[in-house]
């Protein structure tokens, strides 16, 4: 099944709950030493998803290769390569920061292997993810902040081929969003760790990700990076600019041909230049209307 | 090291520092208190009235092994329902699933600990107990032996059980209800706070289907002087017919329990556990 260094395969998924299909036919892969965003509006079936990739859910229909086994056979071998961090943890409260660690830790230690040691140094790891001060205390203690960055330690502890991440940043306050999302890249540059992880944020979604695929409608409607997404949704730019204290608006594929010749014909009287392209804002109401849109008049027919 | 008993062994370790956590926390040791409290009331309020037929013995007597007995049962089965169910909610389930063979050592923890949880609150009671009743410990009738297999089968018969409804239930308040009310109401009918003999045939009968019963009598005989045995049922301590029952409610447990709790955590994953703990907090606002 597919390339050579894929970590994680998806053909056909599909994803049925009663007479509601959630899926309807996923298909994407995620290569080695990648950061992928599954990004989609509440409901799309991203949690789903991962959850079939994570071994916890099973898929109706479909193909799903997750380090070269199908993760509804997936055996404890094959669980202690991955790392899971889920959305809502808030369990063992009473225990504290690096005793837990060395706990979930011990677990991966009969897995390590020459090229890679399991577990994690407990104490390089609660450093990494800047808990070093908090390591004595006890969970129920933590900040919103500090819990996630202890959930992303504990699924990085059995160091992991393959990082899932759900939602990670949801709470956040726009700093502590921020110190997570340098930590995730510390981790993707400095571990051979590819991460898979799901948000509906597009900031954050621009943020941390090689590659986005965005899923609406129960399919993959696009897959490439911010960059390509906002240029597949218009190849158009816009220039705004007042000449004479009057405002104008142009699109055009061609901003910068455009903004020479602005320059030739009016010269200094050319103010207030603005050359905006299409963000990834743009490109994903774009991708994801058209695609309601599309499914709306199918459904009329 | 084969790795499922790497597994046990790491699941022992965790077992004891729950116990720790759990001997140390306000909160627990504020609900050990109010249980202890609860029953040294009782047993003041029974210490003057006798039991005919038993010796002469104050009814106190009899009420502390059969209180002893009793929360064999509820230590095994309410604190097996209820910790599952609480820790579904919380998400320790799903991080055990998360990790590999960690399944083996979060089972192995709990049953450690709520074993140790459980013996920890008998030893207070008893010792609070015997504070109150010095002349049950120079009655003579005093067995280890009995008090060692009879709490350990009756963890046994429990624990499963209580596996078994912490794993069907949607919410910890449910587990709560699903498990003290039949406690609660067997042990109204078990003999617990008043010799048995005084209740009709057909709920005698009903009683001795159930664990409560047998763990109130085995703790009994192996706390009273043979004497006291006159006031029961058959007028004897029935050691094999306690040990027959409480085996059969350990056999079956242990038959359906483990089927239960793989399909629960099969079942269990992160959108589960929230759609679960979102209608749980729509319905106690």
């Amino acid at each position: 099944m597919g390339a050579v260094d894929a970590v994680a395969e998806v053909r056909g998924l599909r994803m049925r709950y009663g007479p509601r299909d959630v899926l309807t036919g996923v298909d994407f892969t995620v290569r080695r030493g990648e950061v992928v965003t599954l990004l989609g509006p509440n409901g799309a079936g991203k949690s789903t998803t991962i959850e079939i990739l994570e071994g916890f859910r099973l898929r109706s229909a479909g193909e799903v290769s997750v380090l070269g086994v199908d993760p509804a056979r997936g055996d404890e071998r094959w669980r202690a390569r991955i790392g899971v961090v889920l959305q809502s943890w808030r369990d063992h409260g009473r225990r504290k920061v690096r005793d837990l660690l060395t706990h979930l830790g011990g677990y991966y230690a009969p897995y390590a292997t020459p090229e890679r040691e399991r577990p994690h140094d407990v104490d390089k790891l609660i450093e990494t993810v800047g808990l070093a001060d908090q390591a004595e205390q006890r969970h129920g203690t933590l900040s919103g902040g500090q819990r996630r960055r202890l959930d992303l330690a504990a699924g990085l502890v059995g160091r992991p081929e393959l990082l899932f991440l759900d939602e990670p940043t949801a709470g956040f306050d726009p700093r502590a969003r921020r110190d997570f999302h340098d930590l995730v890249h510390r981790l993707s540059d400095l571990e051979d760790t590819t991460i898979l992880l799901t948000t509906h944020d597009l900031a954050e979604a621009e943020q941390l990700a090689d590659r986005i695929l965005i899923l609406a409608e129960g399919r993959i409607v696009a897959d490439g990076s911010a960059d390509q997404l906002a240029r597949q949704a218009s190849s158009q730019a816009e220039v705004r600019r007042s000449r004479d204290g009057e405002r104008f608006v142009h699109a055009t594929p061609d901003a910068t041909g455009f903004v020479r010749r602005l320059f030739a014909q009016y010269g200094d009287r050319v103010a207030d230049l603005e050359v905006r392209r299409a963000s990834l804002e743009d490109a994903y109401m774009a991708i994801v209307y058209r695609h309601e849109r599309a499914l709306e008049e199918l459904s009329a027919r | 090291m084969n790795p499922t008993l790497y597994a046990a062994r790491l699941g022992l370790a965790r077992g004891w520092i729950e116990t720790r956590h759990s001997l140390t926390n306000p909160q627990d040791l504020g609900w050990n208190l109010f249980v202890v409290t609860v029953f040294v009331v009782v047993l003041l309020f029974q210490r003057d009235s006798t039991v005919e037929g038993a010796a002469a013995l104050p009814l106190a007597m009899l009420t502390l092994p059969s209180i002893l007995g009793m929360w064999v049962a509820v230590g095994g089965y309410t604190g097996a329902a209820g910790t599952l169910a609480v820790e579904r909610e919380d998400g320790t389930l799903l991080r055990a699933k998360a990790v590999p063979q960690g399944m083996v050592g979060y089972l192995v923890g709990r049953i450690v600990s709520l074993s140790l949880i459980t013996l920890v609150t008998l030893a207070i009671i008893l010792v609070a107990g015997l504070l109150l009743l010095p002349d049950l410990a120079t009655a003579g009738g005093s067995s280890w032996l009995v008090l060692l297999w009879v709490p350990a089968l009756g963890l046994l018969a429990t624990l499963p059980w209580g596996a078994v409804v912490g794993s069907l239930v949607r919410s910890p308040n449910t587990a709560f209800g699903l498990t003290m009310l039949p406690i609660m109401g067997l042990t109204a009918i078990s003999g617990i706070f008043y010799p048995i003999a005084a209740l009709p045939g057909w709920v005698r009968g009903v009683a001795q289907a159930f664990p409560v019963y047998w763990l109130g009598l085995g703790v009994r005989s192996g706390l009273l002087p043979d004497a006291a045995a006159a006031v029961e049922i058959s007028g004897s301590w029935q050691h094999l017919q306690t040990a027959a029952v409480l085996s059969v409610w350990a056999v079956a447990g242990l038959l359906v329990a483990p089927a239960v709790l793989r399909r629960m955590a099969r079942r269990e994953s992160g959108s589960t556990m929230e759609t679960r703990r979102q209608q749980n907090l729509q319905r106690t606002p």
